[in-house]
This record gives C-alpha cells, structure tokens and sequence, in this order.
C-alpha cells in the first residue's frame, strides 16, 4: 500500500485488511512482552515457527507474536482465537502438543491451563481467568491482539480512526473541548489536566510549537509505559498526532528511556510505517495538517521524567529542571511552548476522540475519569499489568485480581506513587483509588507502580531503600534536596543498624519538611513522602529498630541473628556447602557415618542468608 | 576507535549540537565506554567544549568512562525487586565475581551493574546479563547463571570467597 491521501483511502485499506482476515481462522498468539521475555518465551516462538515451517496442511493457521498481555507472572502466555484459549508457562517442547492437539484436533491441554487458586478448577479461556475478569482493559487490551511491528493490525481493531474524525470532523477547538470534557488527568503522576494544559499551549503566542511523549518511566516498580510503547505503539503516535493538530505543533519528539531497547525500536518502525502511509509527515490524510516526530534516548536519569530536566536533556544539555515561573507550555523547548504528556495519556487521547467524551466520563469516579493500568508487583499471586477503572478498591485490585499474598502471608501494605509515593497500609485497604483519594492519605498515583507488601517486608529498610534510590537520583542543583536526601539516607541506615534514637523520628520529619518545601521540582518536592509516610502508619516498627534493637520483618540485616536448630537438621550438609565464610561447621550424615547436626559460627557469620536459602527442612531459624 | 567511525556517527544526525546524548549513546552502545579520544574529537566537529561532554558523560547512568567487560551483568535494584531480595542479588554477584558494582573483573570478562528498574517487575528479581533476562533469581542461583558466561566453562572464581 502506497500513500493514503483521503479518509476515505484509509477506509477502503481498512475494509481490504478485514476482508483479508477471517475472524474465525485460528491464530496462534506468543506474548513477548518483558515479562515473558525473561520467562523464555523467544524459544516458544521459534518452536512454534519450526512447526508451522514443517506443517503443510494446507488451510491456514496464523501465527502472531504480540506485545505484553499483562498477566507476567504465568508467562510464557499462548493465547489460541478465536476462542481464546489460555496456556500459561508454555514450554518450548509444548509447541508441538498444542499444535496437534488444539489446532488440529480441537483438543484443550489441560495441564497448560490457568487453575483456580482457591477452586482449583481449570480455567480454559483468557476472560474467565479472575485475574482479568475485574479488569477493564481499554487502553492496554489490544496488546494481545496486535503485532506491534504491523501497522495492518493496529488498522484492524480500528486504529487511527480517531485521527480521521479528529482531522476531518473536528477542529482544534473542540478536540480540546472533548479532552477537557472527559477530564483526562495525566497519567504520568501529576495528575493535571490534560486539556488545560492543551489549551494554554495552544494560546501560546508562538508559531513553533511541540508536542512531547514522556516515556522516560524511570518509577521503579513501574512498566506500563514501557508496554503500552512496545505492545501498541500506534495508539501513543495516534494521540500525539490528534494532541499536535489540536495544540498547532509540527514537529513531536518521543523521549524513551536508556533501558527500553525493544520500545526504542518498535516506536521507531511504527514511525516509519505511519510516515509511508501519510499518517504522520507532510499532509496528514490530505488534510493539509504536517507533523513530524522524533526519537530521542535518555540517559539514564531519573530526573529526567521532570517536564523541564526532560526538555533540556533534548536539547542536548544536562538533565536538570528549572524553576517553573513559566511553564513549559509557554516557553519550554527552545524556548518555544511544549506540550508534554505521558505515554499513558497520549494513548487515552484516540479512545476518548472516537468513543466520546460522554463515553469515558462514565467510566470512573467524580475527579479522576476513565481507566488506570497499574504494575501490580512485589508479594501478591498474580504479578502483572493490569487496567482498571478509576474508583476500584484496594482490596479489589490485591485479592481479587492479584489473587492475594503467596505463601499464606499476612499483607501489610502497598507502596504506590514510586519515589514520590507512600505506603497505604492494611487499614486502608478499602481505600477507592483515584488521584484525590491516594493524596488524601499521604501517598499519591504516581505513574502507577503498584508494590504489595507484606509481613516479610520491612518499612525502616523501604524507606531506606527509597532514600538511597533519591540521594543517586539527585541531580545535585538545589542544596535542600542534594543534602536532605543523603543525610535522611543516614539516619534511616542508623536505625536500620540498631543505632537509632528516637530523637532520629523528629529529626527526619523536620529534614522531611525543609526538602520538600525548598527544592525546585517534584524529585525534591515529594522525596520525603516515603520516609513520612512510613513512620506515620508504622511508627512502631521504627521504634522497634530504636528501643528494642529488632527487626520484625527480619529484614535489616545487622539486626538479625541465623541459627541453625539441632533438632530439625538433617545433617545434609547443603548449608555448610554454600556458607561462603566457611562459618558452618558439623558433620555429614552418610550410610556409614552417623553425623553432627551443623551449626553457624556466629564470629565468622556474615548474615548473607545463604544457608537460609539452601535448606530445604526449614532447620535455619532466622531472629 | 577510528576518527571517521565518530564522523559517521555525527553526520547521520546532522551534526546539530542538541544531539550529543544520541551521538554519545552511539558510540557508548559501539565500545561500550566512552573513550577519550572520542570526545575530545567529538567536541572539535560539534565547537562543544570538553567540559560540557564531560559534564554530559558523567550526569547519565548510561554512559562510561572505563572500558568495560565483555560481559555485563546489571542487577536490578527496583522496588519490586527489592521487596523480593534484590540487594541480596547483588551482594551474591559481589561475592563470587569480587567486584563491586560499577567494576570489572580483572580479566575484563564481567562488568557488575545495578539499575535502579529494568521494568521487569513482574518476574522480580531480574538480572539482565548482556541484555538477556533472568527473573525470579536468588541467591543461590547466582554461581550457576555467572558460568554460562565464564570464558573456560570451568569453576575458576575470582571471587575473594572462592571456594576451589
């Protein structure tokens, strides 16, 4: 296919893809998003591609290899169309099988299907899995069904014809209009308008003009940007095309993050196929309207996620913010008003165009409009991304979706919001999420990094953990942040080493306050809110470092004591085998030998837990 | 690193001075440091004073000043990871390869990294050697993962802890 130069061209294309593809053939689709990758799938797809290679049956079966479908945690992921047939942790010498077997003979496998944690009940398709059942997957849900690097696929479930209403039925004014309407937030953490934000840059006083994606997801504990950009990258260009027409920009830029290759390329081709489709160059569609985007790798900063440190990266500068007396929509790269949106809303813009904004105000609560992907990670069951609507509860998204804690544990809390975030705790778990209600309680929505906690988790060594990620992560330009960070980093680790005193909790309140309230952007601005957040719902456990020297999560590791109990030892040896400082000492037990339980050298003992690890009689006893 | 190799690099971005960090990632990705030579010769083509290359070279994380090992190893030390034992990850690879992160084996084989989220939560700990995943790792996983990237396949440590 050559140029398309009318709606109507794009149209006739469209139809043509449909025609091509009979909704019932069956279609085999590999997961290959990051979570899978790290689980083996690339062997899966080429097994099955060698099968295929050798079937010569005749009538056709498609193979697809997709972007990220969310549920990481059962990766490898084959789902089977039309009826979506789920098998999880596929192995690549299950392709055969599942070929014969399910394409073939219609037969399901049943040792590769889901199984019902409390029923234990075998669940045969991807919708009757509880996992995506309270899932509302509008943004991310076409992942599955999509070939990122084939622009036919994004064009079959109807893509960019958001971007022709939008070029041809609307115009500038009312695109913003319809956004501000749908009261779409920034998905990025801020929460602001995104319509408002539109409509200052837009009456900007300025001929040049830019638009830029905010992919430089450095939360940790988050990936939703990354997935949305290398699963369905059309759907972020198709916002940023709708958002540059509205705004009057011409020229884009995509500011991916270091550590996103896979995202770098797939944003990169679909560029390419918009371009040779003129859906994106000089003349959009016909429609007169010329815009362009560009690629840009960050450096690996996490700062540079700020609005202006990300602009002056682009510009080929360090990546350090700036005051924001004016904003960048008035005066930010080059100097020229530059409207920066996250991947996450970029991609909410097409769906809010083509169904309505009456549509999507429907979904969510009273301030925060629409859905939400969430990385829900750490100790739950079900680890993965998954989208919900604004409004859900907690407890919704931790039991029912994720399926609860592993290992019978109790939860303790969820960290969201990443370094700017805080921690909710069990008594919280009620709570609705939005934006309003997640600052409400000291924490915030942050890009959507979603960290469940539990007993075995340590709140004094979080909060540490967090001040250590924002002391690196500072960029060093303002003192209060620079200094707060690195000696609230200190004090924390004094706790964490059984040298704290209570008067080290007002200490880091007060050093809290000033790094907050004097440094310039949000890295500073919010870095506190973990450590404060932490001793305002688990101040015992502070005091427990402080006044009893005790790590109850059994986490700190200078606190902690291994033994090794006599009664329970098998006399395997496997402790002493990997003890690194030789600290274990006792005697194997064989045919001939009796043997001597084993029992660490506490002197020569380095807490690495290593024994702890190997046991596999639970005979390590850990204080 | 050739001086016509770095022109090339520098011209397929139009040799504008906003794409610095691109021309540096290029040559970071192609030698896996920065070489001096590179961007002393860098600053010439651009009018880019050393200074601010350097400046540049040492704010991101991506880039190095040290050659680098053949290998790299990056631990992931994102939250998810670390509620899952991360820094226990870490303290693992110090001990058997005798390094600390942002070193290199003497032999210049391994290079230990940590990241502060490879974006792999869900199969948490990662460690990513070479760009090639490894999820859900522990401690005791570490010795048998570093030995398919040992050159001689045998039990050779450099570690201070061997146990040969």
């Amino acid at each position: 296919m050559g140029r398309i130069s009318t709606p109507q061209e794009l149209e006739r294309f469209r139809d043509e893809i449909l025609k091509g593809r009979d909704p019932n053939q069956p279609c085999i689709t590999v997961c290959t998003g990051t979570g899978c990758h790290a689980s083996g799938c690339h062997q899966v797809v080429d097994a099955f591609k060698k099968v295929l290679q050798n079937y010569s049956g005749g009538n056709g079966i498609n193979f697809r290899v997709t972007g990220c479908h969310g549920f990481c945690e059962r990766g490898p992921l084959v789902v089977i169309h039309p009826k979506k047939i789920l098998y999880q942790r596929v192995k690549p010498e299950d392709a055969s099988t599942i070929f014969e077997e399910t394409l073939l003979k219609g037969k399901i496998l049943e040792p590769l299907l889901y199984e019902h944690p409390t029923t234990g009940m075998k669940i045969t398709h991807e919708e009757e899995v509880p996992f995506y059942q309270k899932q509302m997957r509008i943004i991310f849900g076409n992942n599955g069904n999509i070939d990122p690097a084939q622009i036919e696929d994004y064009l079959a479930v109807g893509g960019y014809r958001a971007l022709c209403k939008a070029l041809f039925s609307m115009t500038p004014e009312k695109i913003i209009r319809e956004v501000k309407k749908a009261n779409l937030r920034g998905r990025g953490g801020g929460g602001f308008p995104a319509g408002v934000k539109w409509e200052t840059c837009k009456n900007a006083p300025d001929d040049i003009k830019y638009v830029i994606c905010n992919a430089d997801e450095g939360d940790p504990g988050a990936y939703m940007d990354r997935s949305l950009l290398e699963g369905n990258p059309h759907s972020v260009l198709e916002g940023m095309i709708i958002g540059a027409y509205a705004i009057g920009a011409h020229e884009g830029y995509v500011y991916v993050r270091n550590e996103y290759p896979l995202a770098v390329v797939n944003i990169g081709i679909a560029i390419e196929q918009a371009k040779e489709l003129g859906l994106l160059g000089e003349n959009i569609l016909g429609s007169g309207f010329d815009f362009d985007i560009k690629i840009s790798r960050g450096g690996g900063a996490f700062v540079c996620g700020e609005s202006t440190a990300l602009m002056a990266s682009l510009e080929g500068n360090v990546g350090e913010p700036r005051a924001k007396h004016i904003h960048t929509v008035i005066s930010g790269l080059w100097d020229h008003p530059s409207n920066l949106n996250n991947v996450e809303t970029w991609a909410n813009v097409p769906v809010i165009i083509d169904r309505g904004a009456d549509w999507y105000t429907q979904i969510g609560t009273e301030g925060s409009k629409g859905t939400k992907i969430f990385s829900l990670v750490g100790k739950v069951n079900n680890t993965g991304l998954v989208e919900v609507p604004m409004g859900i509860t907690l407890r919704e998204i931790v039991y029912d979706i994720g399926g609860g804690i592993p290992g019978g544990k109790k939860f303790k809390a969820v960290q969201t919001g990443g370094p700017s975030g805080g921690c909710i705790p069990d008594s919280l778990i009620d709570l609705p999420v939005d934006f309003d209600r997640l600052t409400e309680v000291g924490s915030m929505m942050g890009s959507g990094g979603m960290i469940v906690m539990d007993e075995s988790t340590c709140m004094v060594d979080l909060a540490k953990y967090f001040m250590n990620f924002l002391k690196d992560e500072s960029c060093g330009k303002c003192t209060s942040c620079r200094e707060g960070t690195k000696r609230m980093h200190e004090i924390l680790t004094e706790i964490a080493e059984g040298r704290g005193t209570m008067d080290h909790l007002d200490l880091l309140e007060e050093l809290g306050w000033v790094t907050a309230e004097a440094s310039l952007c949000a890295l500073g601005g919010t870095a506190p809110n973990p450590v404060l957040s932490t001793i305002r719902y688990f101040r015992e456990e502070y005091q427990e470092h402080i006044i009893n020297k005790r790590c109850p999560a059994k986490v700190c590791r200078a606190l902690l004591q291994y033994r090794i109990l006599s009664d329970v030892c098998t006399m395997c040896g496997r402790c002493a085998k990997v003890c690194p400082e030789k600290a274990i000492t006792g005697k194997r037990k064989t045919k001939k030998e009796a043997g001597e339980p084993f029992q660490i050298n506490t002197g020569k003992c380095i807490k690495c837990g290593m024994c702890f690890e190997a046991c596999k009689f639970e005979a390590v006893e850990v204080q | 690193m050739e001086s016509s190799e770095i022109d090339k690099i520098i011209n397929q971005y139009g040799g504008k001075e906003s794409v610095i960090l691109a021309i540096l990632q290029d040559i970071q990705a192609k030698e896996k440091y920065l070489p001096k030579e590179a961007l002393e010769h860098i600053g010439e083509q651009l009018h880019i004073p050393l200074s601010k290359i350097y400046r540049i070279a040492t704010f991101f994380r991506a880039f190095s000043l040290m050659p680098r090992g053949r290998h790299e190893i990056v631990v992931c030390l994102g939250t998810a990871c670390h509620v899952r034992g991360g820094q226990r990850i870490i303290d693992q690879f110090t001990m058997e390869l005798g390094i600390r992160s942002g070193e290199t084996t003497p032999d210049r084989n391994f290079t230990l990294e940590t990241v502060n989220c490879l974006g792999v939560c869900a199969a948490g700990p990662v460690v990513a050697i070479d760009g090639q995943y490894f999820g859900k790792m522990s401690p005791i996983k570490v010795e048998e993962t570093i030995k398919k990237f040992r050159q001689d396949k045998s039990d050779k440590k450099e570690g201070l802890n061997g146990k040969n």
